[in-house]
């Protein structure tokens, strides 16, 4: 009695819990929906009269070529941190040199910076580099900021390798690289989707370098978003078009690989 | 450990130098990464402090030693003043709701209901999405003239400012600005929270799942309810999670851009705005390099206040 009680009362909870977690979503996708005569404050909570995708229409004119940006950013950017995490990874989990423990903790610091204490000498390399307001140089800042992360993730992941599976593999003659090549990164194959798919979020999500790196041209789809948004002629149901154009990607990527995202979460969560 | 096994390698193989070549060869490996982390993060850094004692406060560099000038002028400011009020209270309630929420719900889908998956699923959705997206649609959730107004209006009659609210809770004048806690920043902590809440749900869940069966049936055996056993058996081996997500917290709030950039902007008399806003603003639109310097370094500073003692106590841990 008291037993199904408490479930009843577990379960309410919930259920209210994830009509407020729903909201959002449920605002986003119905205003999107509407056409604008449609899309008045009094009306907000209403279901649209009918289907409308002309907000989509004027979305995806402005946000197409933004969102093309941004995936030619975020695939290399996720392919090469993955892989260079993967190898420091290898290193510092079972190549350990004397302060390679230090090494470590160091370059984990760098995921915790404010990036606001990196950003005027940031510019000023990018621009003498020739890489200002441009691609490649949105993926070599994604790069090189998303080293200490994939490091620690593929750190942690190796660690349940067993050393003597090394060791091992070892007095057969493997070195460094074809431990790497036949052993580690067979093993890995979790570990890089884990990783691919956590960086592929960060950096497709990622706003501060991309609004500093990039003007019109070349910005992706977040900047471009955040000024559609920000412009105060263009309405609302355009806006969460265009939104839910922005979040697509990722929000996909969840729906489908949900356990290895939240695997990545816990992976990069440094240690409890 | 180490000594042992490279003695037990060098027996077995009977030769030193493929050994310590091995061990070259990874260290080079590891060496671009290095020099990028330290030119990039260390060297970037010291780049920032040398800024912000000069004297770059229009568009032309002029490098020029002034001291802390930058560092007193800011400080002054009714905005820089306005920014660190903010950045305390949006700090201590933004993780304060995503360790009471997340826990809490974390108990309720550990309660093996039918259909936790689900549940679980729409609590960790946001967690994919940017906070620019995120900024966007709670803009329009809680724009005062509709949204959850509407729906406010007609169960109280209460139609609350969100975000273009100025009002302080409680007004002491200190320095140049009202001390308290603006009520605009509510609409962004929940917008915050929301997003957030599902990572600490997956700490938490992680480690209820890792509590191992026995140690309830223990509990059980003793004679302890249900409830005495989530609170005096659970919860306190959840802590070190606690702890975990608290830091995590802790430096996404210290340095919260996004969020507010998208959703409020600096606000009416900066009740929204943040450090690393001003920064951004002071810097890029302003062209006050060094004071923009001065603010990234203050920022950088509460930053490694915590997270410093925090990676080398879990450096140590490990050892």
């Amino acid at each position: 009695m008291t037993k199904s009680l408490s479930k009843g009362i577990f379960y309410a909870l919930l259920v209210l819990f994830s009509l407020f977690f729903l909201i959002p979503f449920y605002v986003m996708v119905v205003t999107s929906l509407k056409p604008f005569d449609e899309v008045s404050i009094a009306t907000m909570w209403q279901l649209p009269s009918a289907i409308n995708l002309s907000s989509y229409a004027q979305a995806f004119a402005k946000l197409v070529p933004n969102f093309l940006n941004s995936l030619y950013i975020v695939i290399p950017a996720t392919l090469i941190s993955a892989l260079l995490g993967s190898l420091n990874g290898y290193v510092l989990s079972k190549w350990k040199f004397k302060g390679s423990e230090w090494v470590f903790t160091a370059l984990l610091f760098g995921m915790f910076i404010p990036y606001q204490s990196v950003l005027i000498p940031l510019i000023k390399t990018i621009q003498v580099l020739g890489l200002y307001n441009t691609i490649p140089g949105l993926v070599l800042t994604n790069v090189v900021y998303g080293i200490p992360l994939t490091t620690l993730m593929f750190r942690n992941f190796y660690a349940s390798i067993p050393d003597s599976m090394i060791e091992s593999a070892q007095i057969d003659g493997a070195g460094f690289i074809r431990i790497f090549r036949f052993i580690i990164i067979p093993l890995s194959i979790t570990g890089f989707v884990v990783v691919s798919i956590w960086q592929f979020t960060n950096i497709w999500n990622e706003f501060l370098f991309a609004i500093t790196i990039t003007g019109s041209e070349q910005q992706p789809i977040m900047v471009a978003l955040q000024n559609l948004a920000g412009s105060q002629i263009v309405e609302w149901n355009v806006q969460m078009a265009g939104a839910i154009l922005a979040a697509l990607p990722t929000m996909i990527v969840y729906i489908f690989a949900g356990r290895y995202f939240i695997q990545g979460l816990l992976a990069g969560s440094v240690k409890g | 450990m180490e000594a042992t096994n490279t003695q037990k390698r060098d027996t077995l193989r009977q030769k030193k130098k493929p050994v310590s070549k091995d061990k070259v060869l990874a260290f080079l490996f590891l060496l671009p990464s290095l020099i990028l982390i330290a030119v990039f993060v260390y060297g970037f850094i010291g780049w920032t402090g040398y800024v912000s004692v000069s004297n770059w406060n229009q568009l032309i560099p002029d490098m020029s030693f002034v001291g802390l000038d930058n560092f007193s002028s800011i400080f002054q400011t009714f905005r820089f003043q306005s920014d660190l009020r903010n950045m305390l209270f949006f700090t201590v309630f933004f993780i304060a709701g995503v360790v009471i929420l997340g826990q809490f719900l974390a108990v309720l889908i550990d309660q093996k209901l039918k259909g936790e998956s689900i549940f679980r699923n729409i609590f960790l959705f946001p967690m994919a999405l940017s906070f620019v997206v995120t900024g966007v649609v709670w803009r329009w959730v809680l724009n005062p003239d509709t949204g959850m107004n509407i729906i406010l209006d007609g169960l109280f009659g209460w139609t609350p400012g969100w975000y273009t609210d100025t009002t302080i809770v409680p007004t002491l004048q200190i320095g140049q600005i009202d001390f308290g806690i603006p009520l605009a920043l509510i609409a962004v902590m929940i917008a915050a929270i929301w997003q957030m809440t599902g990572f600490s749900l997956a700490m938490y869940l992680a480690g209820l799942r890792g509590i191992p069966e026995e140690l309830r049936e223990a509990a059980r055996m003793d004679g302890a309810t249900e409830r005495q056993i989530y609170f005096k058996v659970i919860l306190p081996q959840l802590q070190p999670i606690t702890f975990g997500v608290i830091v995590m917290m802790l430096h996404i709030s210290l340095k919260i851009f996004d969020l507010i950039y998208t959703m409020t902007g600096p606000g009416a008399n900066f009740v929204t705005d943040m450090p690393a806003v001003n920064m951004f603003e002071t810097t890029f639109r302003g062209n006050y390099y060094a004071e923009g310097a001065a603010i990234a370094i203050v920022l950088l500073v509460l930053v490694a206040i915590f997270i410093v003692p925090y990676l080398i106590k879990s450096r140590k841990g490990e050892a």
